[in-house]
């Protein structure tokens, strides 16, 4: 008979060639988590040695940063001070200015494209806002540092304002640009959930389009982009080349967008740049800011990701 | 009674107008955020324009058989010879301050200009020849009107000296502007005149190689497992919110990472296209998974049926079947990833690729930057020729990521089936 001598068995792959394959996959997938297990450990081991030799509420509630002072060993002062104070409130301060920028652009732009804009317009003013993203930090740090902080301090001067040639206003309000096209992408997103019966029905009643988008629209996005402006909080707060290309370097507590202020991210930088001692407090230190950076931006972005996903779930 | 048409009336005016100013703050809001990108881009422009091409000076040099010998050229001293060829120039320089300012009129690569032009083409040798040599980045200031001539003296950097011996070249046809290929063909220098793009270039385009060797396999495995073989269980789960968490961790974290287990604990080449690679790979990962599990998505599940229909085993049908069907769209992804991470500078300047670096690097494993830290460090020297130069380099990386997004695009456009 024919199908004896076909053997099935003998000619298709082996079967654990196959396992082997998904298994290759899974490691694969598994990086990611390695990746996160990797930042989180290397973060805490390190901010772990860094607080054997600063105690952690020097560190959390001290208002005075000046790492720069230890140089060399037993010189006076040779501590340092690392209190994050100042740090955060320049981290603060940047990036309130930026999203005091971004919000209200991003939104009203995404507002216009979805409720407003036809379909010609929308197609090349979206691809056009985009491109605010594709544009590496660097150039935006450039154009801040040598533009835009010289303009903001002669215009300063012609009304009698003594402004430093590194701002938190010119780092800030560049920030807010690069930052547009996340938030109006977002909550274009948010805006296009809502369903269209609510809108027909609101002009239906005689609402007038501004006031069926105020009034009916937003606050059925709201949680949507509200979850925007998180995310994009959260990367205002991580941003890195424009403070330390505009901002300055003076960790102070100031709440003046005319002065010159220093950043989380900005102080990581400078105090990893140029060869130290691996276990010196000031290299340590930029681990603890690190794991600070990350707990920060990691709520925000838990948060954010769950009121956006809360939110789809409502409508869908 | 009460008059509902006036009111009515009164009130539809004042709604409209409220439309009207609505509908204008939208679109003002567009108008600003696209200016400063006009703007933006526009001055990065009008600053690079200065690089394009440069200032080169003619001087006459001695090189006969005293100077030069012609069984060894490379051991004559140059420098000397450059120096008194503009002595004879400029016969007026007498003390020690003048001459070191007219020494200063040419590059200080110059008498290496001398040497290259004269192993390139010995023939050259047996007497006084006119070169053309690179000026320094001063006199291409002046040349050009970029620096003031009408300051008093101690605000320029140029002194009156200077100015007349510029002029006095200028008259006799000595100055002449050539395309500037420098820029294009050398490494970092201290100098702005010589310095370019190339050493940078080439680390950028090492860390991108290993940036993509990494990341482009592993989020391809990622992105079918989690698609085609995860079953739903906490695992999966936690991959999945671990993508979506790690697209959002600051890039500084990534260069954190790097220095701490790379350089620290793995003992890797401090500065080395290598690790760049490693971190950018990282860090472009998520970017690469949720855009190759996008393109899985979009491939029916009919070809994955078929083929199993027909006796396929699971993986045959995803590899066979599913994987050359999503292609174009993993690739647009991944090229989108890549340029993202041409564009990154924070943790690359934590693992040391801020080093530099005049030479091309040879290897992934030797000191290297990349051309956006390249941009960092000359935008923080003072020298106005930087300004330029930074200039110009920003504008280089932005044609190369215009290039591979257009890439991106085309070959959406071109691959993509319509299932």
């Amino acid at each position: 008979m024919a199908y004896e001598t076909l053997n099935l068995t003998k000619t298709a792959r082996p079967k654990w060639l196959d396992r082997v394959v998904v298994a290759l996959l899974a490691a694969a997938a598994s990086v990611a988590i390695l990746v996160t297990l990797g930042i989180v450990l290397s973060l805490i081991f390190e901010t772990l040695q860094f607080f054997k030799k600063i105690p952690l509420t020097d560190f959390l509630f001290g208002l005075d940063w000046s790492p720069q002072t230890a140089i060399r060993e037993g010189q006076i002062g040779a501590k340092g001070s690392f209190g994050v104070i100042p740090l955060i409130n320049g981290t603060l301060l940047v990036s309130a200015i930026a999203m005091l920028v971004a919000a209200p652009l991003g939104l009203a732009s995404a507002i216009y494209l979805s409720e407003y804009a036809g379909k010609g317009a929308r197609g090349w003013i979206k691809p056009a806002l985009e491109v605010l993203a594709g544009i590496p930090t660097v150039v935006y740090g450039f154009f801040a540092a040598l533009t835009v902080a010289p303009f903001i301090r002669m215009t300063g001067g012609q009304f009698g304002l003594e402004i430093a040639s590194e701002s938190a206003l010119a780092a800030g309000i560049v920030m807010g640009i690069m930052i547009v096209p996340l938030v109006s992408s977002l909550s274009d997103d948010a805006i296009n959930a809502v369903p269209q019966t609510l809108r027909d029905a609101s002009l239906g009643l005689g609402a007038t389009r501004s006031e069926t988008t105020r009034r009916i629209v937003l606050p059925a996005a709201l949680p949507g982009i509200s979850g925007a402006l998180l995310l994009a909080t959260s990367r205002a707060i991580g941003e890195t080349m424009i403070v330390l290309m505009a901002a300055g370097m003076a960790a102070k507590l100031t709440l003046n967008p005319l002065d010159a202020v220093t950043t989380i991210t900005v102080q990581i930088v400078t105090l990893l740049t140029g060869d130290q001692a691996f276990d010196s407090a000031k290299t340590l230190s930029t681990f603890a800011l690190g794991l600070l950076l990350f707990i920060l931006t990691l709520c925000l972005n838990v948060v954010a990701l769950k009121i956006v996903k809360k939110y789809r779930e409502h409508y869908d | 009674m009460i008059d509902f048409s006036k009111s009515a009336g009164f009130n539809l005016i004042r709604r409209h107008r409220a439309e009207k100013r609505f509908q204008w703050a939208g679109r003002s809001a567009i108008f600003i955020s696209l200016t400063f990108l006009v703007v933006m881009v526009g001055s990065i422009l009008m600053d690079a324009a200065g690089t394009l091409r440069q200032t080169q000076i003619a001087v006459t040099v001695d090189l006969g058989p005293d100077a030069v010998d012609p069984d060894n050229i490379a051991g004559a001293r140059f420098g000397k010879i450059l120096k008194s060829a503009l002595r004879a120039q400029f016969p007026d320089a007498k003390k020690r301050k003048e001459k070191k300012k007219l020494y200063n009129l040419v590059s200080p690569e110059g008498s290496f200009e001398i040497k290259r032009q004269l192993i390139a083409n010995p023939d050259l040798l047996g007497g006084p020849q006119t070169l053309w040599l690179t000026a320094s980045d001063d006199l291409d200031l002046f040349y050009r009107g970029k620096s003031d001539a009408s300051l008093p003296e101690s605000q320029r950097r140029i002194s009156d000296l200077e100015v007349a011996w510029i002029d006095t070249l200028a008259q006799s046809g000595s100055l002449r502007r050539v395309l500037n290929w420098n820029f294009l063909t050398n490494g970092d220098s201290r100098e702005p005149e010589i310095a370019g793009i190339l050493s940078a270039l080439v680390g950028s385009l090492f860390s991108l190689a290993v940036c993509f060797a990494l990341s482009f396999p592993i989020g391809i495995g990622a992105a079918i497992y989690l698609e085609e073989f995860a079953k739903p269980s906490r695992m999966s789960d936690l991959i999945e919110v671990n993508i979506n968490n790690l697209a959002a961790v600051p890039s500084i974290i990534f260069g954190l990472l790097g220095l701490s287990i790379f350089l620290g604990y793995m003992g890797m080449p401090r500065s080395s296209p290598l690790v760049g690679g490693m971190v950018l790979a990282l860090m472009t990962l998520p970017t690469i998974i949720i855009s190759a599990r996008a393109a899985l998505r979009s491939v029916p599940p009919s070809f994955k049926q078929a083929a199993l229909a027909l006796g396929a085993s699971p993986v045959q049908a995803v590899f066979h079947h599913v994987l050359p069907a999503a292609m174009p769209g993993m690739l647009t992804g991944a090229i989108i990833g890549m340029a993202q991470a041409l564009g990154e500078t924070a943790p690359l300047l934590m693992i040391g690729m801020v080093a530099f670096v005049v030479d091309v690097p040879d290897s992934i494993l030797a000191p290297a930057t990349a051309l956006p830290v390249q941009i960092f460090l000359w935008a923080d020297s003072p020298e106005r020729a930087f300004t330029e130069k930074t200039a110009a380099a920003i504008i280089v990386l932005l044609i190369f990521l215009i290039a591979m997004n257009l890439i991106a695009i085309l070959l959406r456009r071109k691959l993509e089936q319509r299932f």
